[in-house]
């Protein structure tokens, strides 16, 4: 059962990769007519990604029954889950919108979130007792579906920043546009150097000493460009640190930010070179035919459904949970924090689209910060700070 | 204030743009523009007409979206930066926080502490912040859904043509003949359209009430803040910790001792790769320990009758429950739940009286370490007296013996052993590993035997009557936002003038969807779909 779960997963991440392309096919082909909905390529697009979506239900169904629990208990179940939700949700709005376009800018972030998820360790983790209650899923599936809604707003944002955004000179538009994409090369950056280091199992101990002044051990299993506090190589011929950091900094975090940073900045690069342009500035011919207007709906749209989905999830069945588990409803958990955060921010959003001059361009580089945000709480407060719902691997 | 009568005759309250009737421009500065601005309908916002007095300017102050907006990004930012380091509440219990905090995160931990920022979210200014987005709360919907309602009960079917010209969606076409229009009227039912017809012309509209939907979330969350705000009532909220051994009973702290809870047992299990789904094995392998269950096996007593002092209680016994992680026990208005443990807390001592010279024993005394006895007697002229206890022993400053806690952690004796040949009795210091003779030449000594040990449960006791205020005041917020999110208010209208059919559309929201089902609710009836007039929706 679990070997066939995640070939399930395995499978849909290939049709998820295949139906990007399909995608950008529909694109490129010359037969859409703009404004005329979807040609043949976009119908096999969809088609495979929908195959996609139920191989991977198939793998989370697999895994819920194989483990007994629904598969949202740790960083990479829950990260998988939010990648499927993010396909179910760009699916829902396809069928409202029919624009392949958006398939071309939210497939790719689905498969990264994949990708990285698969970069946490895999084994069905048994539940712990504050994990063990039907609001586990109840809470964590209505929560991820919520953001993943609100992700489809980003990659609508993307597409209109994209489109509007003047390439013909450097502005600090086209720069924070590359922000963003450099962002998305760090993320392909680190799964890639992750799973080759992994791939030839790589594996260097340090002993060092902690902020508590007590000596560790620390494993690491990419080449330690930055060592632990006082620290020791201990495993023989292996890449010995170039610096060291202070006790109270977690080495091995910083030497991965560090590896993704760099890698993601070779890729950059190199991508640059290869285009001969700012990768926004490649991307633009793709979004030529698309309706600047329908493309800020879809953005507003996610977000108005979304909204509610996330509340309910993020902070109403949370809230109910957090009084039976931990008796109370709320703690300013920095979990939490960050939802009401991530809250807030979109209530900001919806209010702000009322008022003139922050539709459009605006709104969309606010969808992108809202995207960031839910990122920030999916990945920064999971592993950077420390908390209650630090149950990562 | 002066009212304003338009030429269609309907009275408006001073301040109003578009007539509440017809639609008509009353505004001057808005008879230049090529759209309307549609918020709200044009009606006389207080705070859009008054600007005089004091009340006049702090209501403008909160009415204004901007001021709600700026509030929440700067609660938004405020919030980020109590999860830089972590409060006040999750560092570890014992230590100083001034202390803690430098040591920890050095001179930015200092900064931190100075600033207050370990208990921000309990700060006076961070109340402050919830406090002004509850008032803007407030006044923003008041200032707006009054107006709104008068405008959009007092819209008349027929609208002024400005009003109409002035749409994001207008077009005219020849006058259609009757069955044309019947044939609009149809599609327009089918669509769940509400219809009102005058003189020819008709008003379509639906889900009016998506309108409604920001107030009531509004409501909701000024339900939800109230709640909140009761929690400080006293007598609403209870939340208190109880230490209970194994066998122990002990009165419900909140409950003014009308309940009492005794802890039969307490069980812990971690996972077991043999006992359990092994498709756990490869994470308990990298895991090490995980823990399974967290349990207090307990029974429940309420107190029968009032007890006079020295009387012993009367107790009847409710009920037998298991309390463990996410099953609380309910009781009352009381939920009690299972925080934390200790296992194998010292809970008897046994010591042996011994001969140091023949190693003889004359009996063991078993001293209950939560409550010893003060003489222990062995019989045949033996016995032991205990003359001082230290449950967690340590010297003092003048070392002195002195105790930490009344928790038998490192537990320490002063006994007087009083035996046939030393009948004056010799006096001895026992701690663990460590036995300190006062003259240095006892005869006797108390020789340790064993140990019994209990776990002990930490339950925390909670009562907030708010609850149910936060669930009511969270249902409502969602059937608010649910209300304004997923439903849109659309309007058609249509009038007959001079021989054509002006058509003008208007939606709150979602105008590609409205275009849409106007496209299909024109179909076949010979007249055009009222086109896009915004520049930027024209294409496509």
């Amino acid at each position: 059962m679990v070997a066939l779960s995640s070939n399930l997963l395995y499978f849909a991440f290939i049709l998820y990769l295949v139906a990007t392309l399909f995608f950008g096919g529909s694109i490129k082909s010359k037969k859409d007519t703009a404004g005329s909905g979807p040609n043949k390529w976009a119908n096999i697009a969809i088609f495979i990604t929908i195959a996609g979506f139920v191989a991977q239900l198939g793998y989370f169904i697999t895994r819920w029954i194989a483990s007994g629990h629904a598969p949202v208990s740790n960083l990479f179940e829950f990260t998988t889950f939010f990648g499927m939700a993010l396909v179910g949700a760009f699916i829902v709005i396809y069928f409202i919108y029919k624009t392949p376009l958006l398939g071309l800018f939210t497939m790719p972030v689905a498969i990264l979130v994949i990708a990285y998820a698969a970069m946490f360790p895999k084994d069905i983790s048994p539940l712990i007792p504050a994990l063990q209650s039907d609001w586990l899923h109840i809470h964590v599936t209505t929560a991820a579906v919520g953001e993943a809604i609100l992700a489809v707003s980003f990659a609508a944002g993307l597409i209109y920043l994209v489109k509007v955004v003047d390439q013909t000179k450097a502005s600090k538009h086209t720069f924070w546009l590359e922000v963003v994409m450099f962002a998305l090369m760090c993320t392909i950056g680190f799964v890639a150097v992750s799973s080759s280091f992994s791939l030839a199992n790589y594996e260097s101990k340090f002993t060092y000493i902690d902020k508590n002044g007590q000596e560790d051990v620390i494993e690491y299993n990419l080449p330690a460009v930055v060592g632990p506090h006082e620290g020791k190589l201990q495993t023989a011929a292996k890449f010995e640190p170039l610096a060291e950091t202070p006790a109270i900094i977690n080495a091995k975090k910083l030497n991965t930010v560090l590896w993704s940073l760099v890698s993601g900045l070779a890729l950059y690069w190199l991508v640059r070179l290869i285009l001969r342009k700012r990768i926004s500035a490649s991307l633009q011919p793709f979004v030529k035919n698309i309706n600047l207007d329908l493309v800020d709906e879809i953005s507003y749209r996610s977000v108005l459904i979304g909204f509610p989905v996330f509340t309910l999830g993020a902070l109403i069945f949370a809230m109910i949970w957090a009084q039976i588990a931990w008796t109370r409803f709320w703690g300013w958990d920095p979990k939490e924090v960050w939802a009401l955060i991530t809250w807030l921010f979109y209530a900001a959003f919806l209010h702000l689209r009322m008022s003139k001059g922050w539709h459009g361009e605006k709104s969309a580089w606010l969808a992108v910060i809202g995207f960031v945000i839910i990122m920030f709480n999916l990945v920064a407060v999971n592993l950077v700070i420390a908390g209650l719902h630090s149950y990562a691997g | 204030m002066n009212d304003v009568k338009c030429e269609c005759g309907h009275v408006n309250p001073h301040g109003t743009v578009l007539c509440e009737s017809c639609g008509k421009v009353l505004e001057e500065k808005e008879e230049s523009k090529k759209l309307l601005d549609m918020r709200y309908e044009g009606s006389a916002r207080r705070s859009q007409t008054y600007n005089k007095t004091i009340v006049d300017k702090i209501w403008n102050f909160f009415s204004s979206v901007k001021v709600g907006v700026i509030l929440i990004v700067v609660t938004l930012i405020a919030s980020s930066l109590g999860t830089i380091l972590p409060q006040e509440m999750y560092i570890p219990q014992m230590t100083t926080p001034a202390e803690y905090y430098e040591d920890q995160y050095g001179w930015f931990g200092k900064l931190y502490y100075e600033l207050d920022f370990n208990n921000l979210y309990s700060s006076w200014w961070y109340l402050l912040l919830i406090a002004s987005i509850g008032v803007s709360l407030v006044i923003c919907s008041l200032d707006r859904v009054i107006p709104l309602y008068r405008a959009l009960k007092n819209q008349r079917v027929e609208r002024h043509e400005g009003f109409m010209k002035r749409q994001r969606l207008y077009g005219v076409s020849e006058q259609p003949g009757e069955e044309a229009m019947s044939r609009l009227e149809q599609n327009l039912k089918a669509k769940k359209y509400h219809i009102r017809k005058k003189n020819g012309s008709i008003l379509a509209e639906k889900n009016r009430f998506s309108r409604w939907g920001p107030y009531v979330n509004h409501i909701g969350l000024i339900i939800f803040l109230i709640g909140a705000m009761l929690r400080f009532v006293p007598g609403m909220y209870v939340d208190e910790l109880l230490w209970i051994r194994e066998g122990e009973t002990k009165a419900i702290p909140g409950t003014d001792g009308q309940y009492y809870l005794k802890n039969n047992k307490f069980i812990f299990q971690k996972y077991d790769k043999k006992k359990d789904n092994e498709v756990f094995g490869a994470a308990l392998d990298r895991a090490g320990m995980v823990a399974k269950n967290y349990q207090s096996n307990v029974t429940l007593y309420e107190k029968k009758g009032d007890t006079v002092a020295g009387e012993s209680l009367n107790l009847k016994k409710l009920k037998e429950a298991k309390i463990r992680v996410n099953q609380p026990l309910k009781i009352d208005k009381f939920a009690i739940y299972q925080v934390d443990y200790k296992l194998d807390e010292l809970s008897k001592m046994h010591l042996a009286l011994q001969n140091k010279d023949t190693g003889e024993e004359i009996g063991t005394i078993k001293v209950n370490l939560y409550n010893p006895e003060t003489k222990y007697d062995l019989k045949n002229g033996y016995f032991v007296e205990l003359k001082s206890y230290f449950p967690d022993f340590e010297f003092d400053e003048n070392s002195n013996p002195t105790t930490k806690s009344k928790v038998p952690n490192n537990p320490a004796f002063v006994f007087k052993m009083v035996t046939p040949e030393k009948p004056d009795g010799e006096v001895s210091f026992v701690a663990i590993r460590q036995t300190i003779e006062v003259d240095g030449n006892n005869s006797y000594k108390m020789a340790f035997k064993g140990v019994e040990t209990k776990n002990v449960a930490a339950l925390t006791i909670r009562k907030d009557l708010t609850l149910w205020i936060l669930g009511f005041g969270g249902l409502i917020f969602m059937i608010g936002v649910i209300q304004g999110a997923y439903w849109n208010h659309r309007r058609l209208w249509v009038k007959i003038v001079d021989g054509k059919a002006v058509t003008a559309g208007h939606t709150n929201k979602n105008w590609y969807g409205f275009k849409r089902e106007l496209e299909g609710v024109f179909e076949g009836t010979g007249m055009e779909s009222p086109a896009e007039q915004l520049e930027s929706g024209k294409k496509g």
